[in-house]
């Protein structure tokens, strides 16, 4: 139960309000997501891609619909599986695929990888890697924008692991004592790594929101109409003052906890990410909605997919045929 | 300290870092100062009293007991575009901190290939001997002082105190301050009224001497500076250096310090094992091991976590009689 006036997210009707552009422009953001991820699948199998790839396969509607309610100057924190995010908030694919093989070229020349991805342009305040741990940065960009009157919104992302973590509740506190323009947005996609979140988490999510008296929406993470909707209604509301919001959306990873998770039935069946993959493809269900509503036809997703391949293929050449930052400059960037 | 023509007025080690903080806010619109109580109490030990009637409680705002909640914020605010002080009432709760320090604060400049910066001061008090027992007494300025990306400030005088502070506050790196608690209201120096700045990194020679270089951090610059006083009556000349800042650290001074007295004897309210005096002994021991006529020795808190009765708390913090007996021993005097 939320302590505000919900906006009733009507799955069906949804959409109707947004412009046919943006209604595109997301399908092609998620889209590009999910191209994306595809790439870093392989280049982590190839061995070309050092350390861990955690995948956002699954999961796009939720970074592309809350990305697209923001503008470029808004702030965002992101996670371990972050790139969608990162994608979704602006970053070129060529940057991202350079950082994560380690190269001079990527955003953070090959100091961070694929869990610190950060951009001071897009407002990409950094993939974090420590669960939970960017909650406090978030609400501190919020509260900037609070004391500095710059109008922008701070969005946390995380997971529904991080909500075993303390700091989290602190941030939750904070933000809603201080009337902060910060959006708690959980992607709850069932699994803390290897685990059921139900094993590890007591109580209701959204209550967690309420004790707080927080505003919060607990709305379905497959439907980027939905999730845009919801999320604008919150980004806008946190920008005239109104204070912060929590926002639950459910959704599924497709693939493990990282690459290499390939032997999941003891954790979770395989029916179970069928069921997901065939009847709750964020992306299947977004090109159908837009061709059932006549915003466009099979040819124009076609297009948008066929120019987007070409992209990322171009992205990857570009990646891996840039340098590696010379071993000399280890110790730069230590210090301001 | 420079010397002055006109008597110079004298203030507390407390007021000094009061009126940085004061100058610094006046100065920069960015700066606000958050933490518990800070406000109308000014802090538990009073030392910021005052300052919210100037500032107004938009700038220096009290939190709730939520240390790594505004200490986040406190990190995420000086990302984007302000200069915040996170007020952490007792050094002791740098554990509750330390995911923001360490993992975030520290890494986040290199993490982005030097893209995001974060200018945040985290001021925190250390010091025994106030019969607050063990999680109110540490000195841990030793933790931050092993990550890389932050700068660490432990000052002694009132005069390195209110310099240090204002340019931590205007450095745009993570800078934790240590004040020791005992020193707000007991340490008294001369102080100018005139703006002065000290840089981090470097450090100050105390007092000189020839025989015995006495490396001493915070409150243990008095006890070095008293012993120095007494070895002085048996004919041992010691020098105190402060380096004032574990990092960067001034090893220049120290090494020089050390070559030139042949001695050296390194204190710290900290812990000796894996603690900052372990690295300042490291330090003048390779860079003045030609010169040496006696081992690099400690002399830190006794390694036990801090007791309440003050007959046992007392005889954890090392005294000017253990230094002047240590020094003797050093000198072949004993």
């Amino acid at each position: 139960m939320s302590v505000t006036a919900k906006t009733k997210a009507d799955a069906a009707g949804i959409g109707g309000g947004i412009g046919a552009d943006r209604l595109l422009h997301m399908y092609r953001q998620m889209v590009a997501i999910r191209l994306f991820e595809e790439r870093v699948n392989d280049l982590y199998t190839r061995a070309l891609m050092p350390g861990l790839a955690h995948l956002y396969i699954g999961e796009e509607a939720i970074a592309v619909g809350v990305c697209e309610a923001l503008t470029r100057q808004d702030y965002i924190t992101s996670t371990h599986r972050g790139h969608g995010h990162c994608l979704a908030k602006g970053a070129s694919p060529d940057r991202m695929f350079a950082e994560l093989l380690g190269k001079e070229a990527g955003y953070c020349k090959g100091k961070g990888g694929s869990m610190h991805i950060a951009d001071p342009e897009t407002g990409n305040l950094g993939a974090n890697a420590i669960v939970g741990g960017s909650a406090g940065i978030a609400t501190g960009a919020a509260f900037s924008s609070k004391y500095l009157k710059t109008g922008h919104v701070a969005v946390c992302f995380f997971g529904e692991g991080a909500l075993g973590q303390g700091l989290l509740y602190e941030e939750l506190n904070l933000a809603q004592l201080w009337k902060l323009p910060v959006i708690f947005v959980c992607e709850n996609n069932g699994y803390n790594e290897y685990t059921h979140f139900s094993e590890s988490t007591a109580g209701d999510v959204s209550a967690r929101a309420d004790a707080f008296g927080m505003a919060n929406e607990t709305l379905d993470g497959q439907n980027v109409r939905e999730v845009y909707t919801v999320a604008s209604n919150y980004i806008e509301r946190a920008r005239k003052g109104d204070g912060p919001a929590f926002l639950q959306c459910k959704t599924y990873r497709y693939h493990g906890h990282h690459v290499g998770d390939i032997s999941r039935a003891y954790y979770r069946p395989k029916a179970e990410e069928q069921e997901w993959v065939t009847q709750r493809d964020p992306i299947t269900l977004h090109g159908e909605w837009l061709m059932a509503n006549g915003v466009v036809d099979r040819a124009a997703l076609d297009f948008v997919q066929e120019t987007l391949i070409k992209e990322m293929d171009a992205a990857v050449e570009f990646a891996v045929g840039s340098p590696y930052p010379d071993p000399d400059k280890v110790d730069q960037d230590i210090y301001a | 300290m420079p010397e002055t023509a006109t008597a110079v007025r004298e203030i507390t080690f407390g007021e000094a870092i009061k009126e940085a903080i004061a100058e610094e806010m006046r100065r920069d619109p960015k700066v606000v100062l958050m933490g518990e109580d800070v406000a109308e109490a000014g802090t538990t030990f009073g030392v910021l009293k005052g300052l919210v009637d100037e500032f107004g409680k938009d700038r220096i705002i009290d939190t709730p007991i939520s240390e790594a909640g505004f200490t986040g914020i406190g990190v995420g605010a000086a990302m984007t575009g302000l200069r915040p002080i996170v007020d952490i009432m007792f050094g002791d709760f740098l554990t509750i901190i330390m995911d923001q320090v360490a993992n975030q604060a520290a890494k986040i400049h290199y993490m982005s290939g030097g893209h995001w910066r974060v200018p945040l001061v985290i001021r925190a008090t250390m010091g025994a001997t106030r019969r607050s027992a063990a999680q109110h007494s540490q000195s841990l300025h030793a933790w931050p002082s092993h990550i890389p990306g932050l700068k660490v400030v432990v000052p002694s005088t009132p005069y390195d105190a209110k310099g240090l502070f204002k340019s931590a506050i205007r450095d745009d790196n993570p800078v934790v301050i240590f004040e020791h608690k005992i020193s707000y209201k007991k340490v008294k120096g001369p102080v100018p009224e005139e703006e002065y700045v000290i840089p981090l990194g470097v450090a100050d020679v105390k007092r000189t001497g020839r025989d015995l270089t006495i490396i001493a951090l915070s409150s243990m610059v008095q006890v070095a500076l008293g012993a120095a006083k007494m070895l002085e009556e048996v004919g041992i000349s010691a020098e105190v250096v402060d380096p004032r800042t574990t990092w960067p650290l001034d090893e220049k001074t120290l090494i020089e310090s050390v070559k030139k007295t042949s001695r050296c004897i390194v204190m710290d309210e900290g812990y000796a094992r894996y603690g900052v005096a372990a690295e300042l002994a490291a330090v003048v021991a390779q860079g003045a091991f030609y010169n040496l006529d006696a081992p690099v020795s400690r002399l830190c808190a006794m390694h036990v976590p801090i007791p309440f009765s003050p007959s046992l708390e007392d005889v954890t913090v090392p005294n000017e009689r253990q230094v002047v007996d240590l020094a003797l021993k050093l000198c072949g005097r004993s």
